[in-house]
């Protein structure tokens, strides 16, 4: 199958490489680029495991193929933490215990941390439908909005 | 939450660890994306296996022509059922759960005769690429002759059709009993009131959002198979694996299990396709990963529950419980899966006496296969359908004599001063204190005031409804001894290692597997309790069977009571090895010396101490040890439990139901859950929060169904409702604490309580809003549309 040659920025570093057609941005991700972090959990647009930020919009990386994704800035969940260390965000998940097997965890972060950009004095209500398309079999949801809110609080204080 | 006090050891050195909120150390690398779950990890030359899986229910295989695909580009070999045949391995998927008069077919890696469900394994495809291997799938040509199907159980039984094995002419696979039918009927007989309940418990997909996958590793050279998979019990799986399947003893497979993307009992199983990856890759020497689609774990990961029932209950006016009595018919699936025969009888009809005082209780159930995926354990298994069923029965008997169901809840339960308490459904309950828990949450909502809010909106048109359950649970099974006369072919001990090094940092090796649970950290504060140090002194380790001698795994809400119980066993006895040299060293009597600390000192003589980090190293240099005492600091701990535990509590929903729509608010959830003592609150409360939803969703949401074709309908995560974050209320948590008399840390365990509990709750909440319609029960899961047809006639 033909190949096309694409550059994509992830995480802030730049990355030339040739994909089939058909490839998935998440699968060129993960097995092209090694970034892991995005997971797939359904490959159908319905879980949410493999959102990252592209140009800044948070997606669900197996909706988009790889082909599309030539010439945009990426964020995965690898370029959330600051100088090494773990965000605002994730830190008020460990705290909050917002995930327990942390395979929805990369995806939930990615969502969040877009929504909270745009809105930084989300109500629970809010914060729910924010990640409405994010699906946590483990965690009932309720530690990860904790954490989501808390994060929103500290912002608030820093404002 | 409440507090929960430290472990009662004998003389602990109490760091006040064990019971703190500690944050979890193991999310650091789940939250930077550094974690690595099986498809995560690549191998260099790693080739890639796809399935192929009959679209048929049911069939017999006429041929399967496998030359288009093998001369595709990037294909590197294409397998059937035939050749794993001839390449003579053992080829059994063996069940690990005998039972009475168990009817026991064949189960192969792939298919050789008949396909009996849909997404039946038949070829696999190993090619350099994903993309080329499920390419060539496609180029398999499959030549089936299909036969008629049946997926219901008691159609299975009862209707005349092929059987799913001809072993198994009536689709029996066991009839199970358990109780005393005679003096049941006596109860009946003699009871004021008899009534009754017909139910349904839907089949659960268990959606663990990792699907399952597994990377293998033949070495020619030494003979080894390295396998990475996403198992909640890397042990049992090389057991499984090393006798039944591929020949191989279990020194020559190493099982891993990196990050485990949750599991909920659907990891547990020893399936066809993680062992096909391994056989692949002992076919051609090279590594084989192998990761499910979302749809292959649909048709293939194992499903819950699929029980119908029906269930009588004998009462006094006054509303004493005399007698229950239930029959089941339990699909089993196309095969027996591991613990498929266990889950419907032993795990459930044991169950059936709730939390009540109950004489006589007879149960049979009927194992029936179906061509249908493998049903087996789920998060709850056996106990959350029995407690359902018991649940119910109380609800109607309630109704049946008009009296509040909490208040005949109350009159029948087991009191504190009765235990251990030995029910008639042949379990002895270690402890309890029923009617507290459910008083803390009758308290949470005001229930009296509720109830008159319930009638004051009614006289409105609204319906509020009030759901009430308790449940108890029995966690961690054993003894050994007990599962094996039972019917069980694996153990119920647990075991460990408490490792020193003579830095004086401690490592622990444990048997159970963690899929999201936390184990780490609960572990660590254990044995920092019992050594006096900071969980940051000790590390954990699990999931590799090279590195961790043996184990059983994480299942039936073991780990805490039956994995920590270990932990903390070995580190008593490391501890006694280090008093005894401190004695030595400090040349004092051992008796002389006190804990404190990690420091053992003189009584008296504060000063005259030894730390237990500086006795490791003392113990490692062996120079000054007392008389015939071996170096070094470890001990290997097995520790088999003498019962199982019985986490227990009363969950309590508030809903509001809108008869014109079927819509269901949730106001209020809450869930009182006593597992004993707690070594970590917040860990144990995201356990309840996380089983109550699967317990809510299994009660609104979820459920499999099959077609008239015999296909999985719910084949997609867009066509089977996992429960969403705005499906899902706020939750409200609290505890009480009845410590485990038998265990060595007072711990019951909690993994499955919540879902055991919230199921019957939430659909007693809804059929109690609806009590003004006349509608005593509803099958789950309960939709806006059931409702609504419901309350057609009456609205
Ligand atoms: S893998 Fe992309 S949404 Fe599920
Ligand atoms: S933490 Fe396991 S799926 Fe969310």
């Amino acid at each position: 199958m033909s190949e096309h040659d694409i550059s994509v920025t992830v995480n802030g570093e730049q990355h030339e490489l040739s994909v089939e057609p058909r490839t998935l941005l998440v699968t060129a991700l993960r097995d092209e680029l090694g970034y892991t972090g995005a997971n797939v959990g359904c490959e159908t647009g319905r879980c949410g495991a493999c959102t990252v930020r592209v140009n800044g919009e948070a997606i669900k990386s197996c909706t988009r193929l790889a082909v599309q994704a030539d010439g945009s800035e990426i964020e995965t969940v690898e370029g959330l933490g600051e100088n090494g260390d773990l965000s605002a965000l994730q830190e008020r998940f460990q705290e909050h215990h917002g995930l327990q097997c942390g395979y929805c965890t990369p995806g939930m972060l990615v969502t969040a941390e877009t929504f909270l950009r745009e809105n930084d004095d989300p109500s629970r209500e809010e914060i729910r439908e924010a990640i409405e398309g994010n699906l946590c079999r483990c965690t009932g949801y309720q530690n990860i909005v904790d954490a989501i809110e808390a994060t929103a609080d500290q912002l608030g204080e820093h404002r | 939450m409440s507090d929960a006090d430290g472990a009662d050891s004998n003389d602990d050195g109490s760091s006040g660890a064990f019971g703190a909120a500690i944050e979890r150390g193991e999310d650091v690398p789940l939250l930077t994306g550094d974690g690595q779950y099986t498809d995560d990890i690549s191998l260099p030359g790693t080739t890639h296996l796809a399935i192929r899986r009959s679209d048929h229910a049911h069939a017999r295989l006429e041929s399967v022509d496998t030359s288009a695909a093998e001369a595709m580009d990037g294909v590197v070999a294409v397998f059937t059922g035939e050749d794993v045949v001839e390449s003579g391995v053992p080829n059994t998927i063996p069940t690990a759960w005998d039972l009475p008069g168990l009817v026991q077919p064949q189960y192969r890696m792939l298919a050789t005769d008949k396909v009996r469900h849909e997404g039946t394994a038949v070829a696999a495809v190993v090619a350099e690429t994903p993309h080329a291997a499920h390419d060539a799938l496609e180029r398999i040509s499959v030549e089936y002759e299909p036969l008629e199907h049946v997926t219901d159980p008691v159609e299975a039984v009862e209707r005349d059709v092929p059987p799913v094995h001809d072993e198994a002419e009536d689709n029996v696979a066991f009839d199970f009993e358990l109780g005393d039918s005679d003096a049941t009927d006596e109860a009946f007989a003699d009871a004021d009131r008899v009534t009754s309940v017909d139910l349904r418990q839907p089949r659960i997909i268990p959606n663990a959002m990792e699907p399952r996958a597994a990377l293998a590793d033949w070495e020619e050279t030494t003979e080894k198979l390295r396998l990475w998979m996403t198992s909640q019990n890397p042990h049992l799986h090389r057991m499984l694996l090393s006798a039944g399947t591929l020949g191989l003893p279990e020194n020559r497979i190493q099982v891993i299990a990196p990050e485990v993307g949750g599991g909920f009992g659907s990891k547990i199983y020893h399936y066809p396709d993680e062992a096909v990856t391994a056989w692949c890759s002992m076919q051609l020497g090279r590594p084989v990963k192998w990761q499910a689609t979302r749809s292959e774990s649909y048709l293939t990961d194992c499903h819950g529950r699929d029980h119908v029932t029906t269930g009588e209950i004998a009462l006094d006016d006054d509303g004493t419980i005399r007698g229950v009595r239930v029959e089941t018919h339990a699909g089993l699936g196309a095969q027996l899966s591991q613990f498929g025969t266990a889950t419907p009888s032993y795990l459930y009809a044991t169950i059936l006496s709730g939390q009540y005082a109950i004489p006589a209780i007879h149960c049979r159930v009927v194992g029936a296969f179906t061509n249908t995926t493998p049903v087996d354990a789920y998060r709850g298994a056996g106990r959350a359908e029995g407690i359902y069923v018991i649940e119910r029965l109380v609800d109607v008997g309630a109704r049946e004599l008009e009296m509040d169901p909490a208040e005949l809840r109350r009159r029948n339960l087991i009191q504190p001063d009765e235990f251990p308490f030995e029910t008639a459904a042949a379990l002895v309950y270690d402890s309890g204190e029923y009617e507290r828990a459910m008083d803390v949450a009758l308290e949470h909502v005001d229930y009296d005031e509720l109830r008159e809010r319930q009638d004051e909106l009614r006289e409105e048109g609204r319906y509020l409804g009030i759901g009430v359950a308790n449940f108890v649970e029995s966690a961690g099974l054993s003894p050994s001894g007990l599962a094996g006369d039972l019917g069980a072919q694996a153990g119920g001990w647990e075991s460990s290692i408490v490792r020193f090094d003579s830095t004086g940092s401690v490592t622990i090796l444990a048997g159970t597997a963690d899929q999201g649970q936390g184990h780490r950290t609960t572990y660590a504060q254990i044995a920092a309790e019992e050594l006096g140090l900071s969980v940051d002194d000790i590390d954990v380790v699990e999931g590799d069977t090279d590195r961790i001698p043996q184990g059983m795994g994480t299942y039936g809400s073991r780990s805490a009571s039956v994995g920590g119980g270990s932990i903390a066993r070995g580190a008593r006895e490391v501890r006694e090895k280090a008093r005894r040299i401190a004695a030595h060293q400090l040349e004092t009597p051992v008796d002389d010396l006190e804990f404190e600390d990690g420091e053992f000192h003189v009584t008296g003589a504060p000063d005259r101490s030894l730390h237990i980090q500086t006795i490791a190293h003392e113990a490692y240099l062996g120079h000054d040890l007392p008389e015939g005492m071996d170096p070094g600091l470890e001990e290997t701990n097995f520790y088999d439990p003498e019962n199982f535990t019985y986490p227990f509590g009363t969950h309590v929903a508030v809903v509001e139901v809108e008869p014109e729509t079927g819509e269901i608010e949730i106001e209020r959830y809450v869930a009182v859950d006593d597992c004993g003592e707690i070594i970590n609150p917040m860990i144990v409360e995201g356990q309840v929060h996380g089983g109550i939803a699967q317990g809510i969703g299994a009660a609104l949401y979820e459920g499999a169904a099959y077609d008239d074709e015999g296909h999985l309908e719910t084949r997609r995560m867009d066509e089977y409702a996992v429960p969403h974050s705005t499906q899902l209320p706020e939750f409200e948590t609290d505890s009480t604490v009845t410590p485990s008399p038998h265990n060595p840390i007072g711990v019951k365990g909690v993994g499955e309580s919540a879902t055991i509990a919230a199921t019957p709750t939430m659909v007693s909440a809804v059929v109690d809003a609806l009590e003004p319609f006349d509608v005593d029960h509803l099958d789950m899961p309960i939709t806006p549309e059931s409702v609504w047809r419901a309350t057609e006639g009456d609205r």
